[in-house]
């Protein structure tokens, strides 16, 4: 990475913190658990690193490592998601009677 | 238009959906739109890379994936909403291991043309990721049981977690002065791995709402991290997005324990130097029956259920539904306040009440709720202690200033509880002993049944 480019990542990450921080801020505390989950599962998206190493045609090992990470990752994708809504689900059912 | 750039719009739309999918959590309405965008996100960003040129095999691909999508379904079917707290320390061991494993691989194969700013990335990547999967996994093992959930002190702790971090440091420094010195690379990652282990030793169960939430924030830098080592800007956009979540909610428990972050990772409440129990319950302590707390709550209008972790170890919520549907039945106002330490994570009790249909608007948050307890006829406390312990007022209690629920402040308080033993903060509550509170000793979910039966014959 060139240093210019560098910076241009700096960017994107700090206005991303920026943008998580105020957005994350109006989450009341009664959906934290499902907000937790939920960017559990959006931080599953080293799989897209994962998925680039494993692809890419290096070594073996470098491959089988990347396999495991995308086993992993991909297990927060779908376990996140779902659970994520699993809970959500809980808190639009009709009210008990 | 190259396949790069497409992939790059691609990404840029996912980065939007994150952000306007959490940002849907603002409310339980719209929060699983929310989340559906934030899924479709996910699977375009997936797509997307799998479009990328440099992706030319996929067979190892394909297994990963299969894996992982067995494995997450499985998690997602059989996890009890009870398990929660367990369930995401574990997700996050899961993550950071993806973020760790991808830097590991990275550097393997390209050790020796990784740039001066990747290898500082690449480090970040590392380090924090694999703290983070070894801390989680002992986090998850406390959650679950199977290591003592009290704090683990030796002493030095935190001489030997300081020598740790500084190996480390050193370690990482070395590799990215000088590229040659893979041996560096890998010791740090082995000592990581080490570090998240001493890390969370030491912490006890009660505090875990605070290390899960930063546990959760090292993952999403880690992640983030990697974006930078691959120079790729939606793992810097999600990872930034996870990272600030984590430290914020983190932030937010620990004001609520009133204790600054670094003196729960790093310091222990310590031994008491409030009055000891014997003065504290001497002669004071009433106890009640069933058939009495059915009694008091005959003409109780309104009726505040304080839930703490002991609901949630007896498995008591939908109990206390059928003891909120029966009272309401009766025509009195039952609401629900939630502290926002109560429980082993962040939401925790809110989530319990939702399983057993407890409509969300009767949960009430303690800034709300507290100004009100004087008109509540009946405040029933069922497996909570520290979070109602009238000594945080006290200016020499080990708690002091910790934000708790007036519960002492209603009518008439009745605490279902199965013993007198202290909470985690280790001292003795002088709510059990105040004139108006009643105790009931009983398991929370037997002993709530058993008033529910009494309240319905009244």
């Amino acid at each position: 990475m060139e240093s210019l480019n560098l910076i241009d990542s700096l960017f994107v990450f700090m206005l991303a913190a920026v943008v998580g921080y105020h957005v994350i801020h109006k989450v009341p505390p009664l959906l934290h658990t499902p907000l937790m989950s939920a960017t559990n599962a959006i931080s599953a998206i080293a799989v897209v690193g994962a998925l680039l190493v494993t692809g890419a045609n290096g070594s073996k090992p470098a491959t089988i490592l990347g396999a495991i990470a995308v086993a992993a990752a991909v297990t927060n994708v779908v376990g996140g998601f779902l659970i994520t809504d699993r809970i959500l689900k809980m808190f639009n059912k009709k009210k008990a009677k | 238009m190259s396949t790069q750039a497409f992939i790059q719009l691609v990404y840029l739309g996912a980065a939007a959906l994150f952000i306007f999918g959490l940002k849907a959590m603002s409310s339980p309405r719209t929060a699983r739109r929310g989340m559906l965008m934030a899924a479709a996100a996910m699977v375009s960003a997936i797509g997307g890379t799998l479009l990328d040129p440099h992706v030319v095999n996929y067979e190892w691909i394909a297994v990963g994936i299969v894996v992982g999508t067995i494995l997450g379904g499985w998690i997602a079917i059989a996890t009890p909403m009870t398990h929660m707290p367990q369930r995401t320390a574990l997700s996050h061991a899961f993550g950071a291991l993806a973020a760790s494993l991808v830097g590991i691989a990275h550097y393997y194969d390209h050790a020796t043309t990784v740039t001066l700013v990747e290898r500082v990335a690449l480090g970040l990547e590392v380090v924090l990721g694999s703290l983070t999967v070894t801390g989680s996994l002992l986090a998850f093992a406390k959650l679950q049981g199977w290591v003592r959930g009290t704090p683990v002190a030796y002493p030095g702790q935190n001489a030997v977690s300081l020598v740790l971090a500084v190996v480390i440091l050193v370690l990482a420094g070395w590799f990215i002065a000088d590229p040659a010195a893979s041996w560096a690379f890998y010791a740090m990652a082995a000592l990581a791995f080490v570090f998240g282990i001493t890390l969370v030793m030491p912490i006890g169960a009660a505090d875990m709402p605070v290390v899960i939430a930063l546990l959760n924030s090292y993952a999403g830098l880690a992640g983030a991290a990697t974006g930078f080592a691959l120079d790729n800007n939606i793992l810097i956009v999600a990872g930034a997005l996870d990272g600030a979540s984590g430290l914020i909610l983190a932030v937010l428990m620990s004001k609520a324990m009133n204790r600054p972050l670094l003196n729960v990772v790093f310091g222990r409440i310590e031994a008491s130097t409030a009055a000891s129990a014997d003065d504290v319950y001497a002669g004071k302590v009433r106890s009640t029956t069933a058939e009495e707390f059915a009694l008091l709550l005959e003409d109780a209008r309104r009726v505040v259920i304080v839930p703490g972790y002991g609901m949630a170890v007896s498995q008591a919520q939908h109990a206390v539904r059928d003891l909120y549907l029966a009272l309401e039945k009766r025509g009195a106002t039952v609401e629900f306040a939630i502290h926002p330490v109560a429980g082993r994570m962040p939401g925790h009790m809110n989530v319990l009440l939702a399983e057993a249909d407890i409509p969300y608007e009767r949960m009430i948050e303690m800034d709300t709720i507290n100004p009100t307890f004087e008109t509540v006829d009946v405040a029933i406390v069922i497996g909570a202690n520290d979070v109602v312990n009238s000594n945080a007022r006290a200016s020499d209690s080990p708690i002091a200033g910790m934000p708790i629920l007036d519960v002492d402040k209603a009518r008439m308080v009745i605490v279902v509880k199965r013993s007198m033993s202290p909470g985690f903060a280790g001292i003795p509550n002088p709510l059990f002993a105040a004139e108006n509170t009643l105790m009931y000793f009983a398991d929370a979910q037997a002993g709530i049944l058993d008033v529910v039966r009494e309240v319905k014959t009244l």
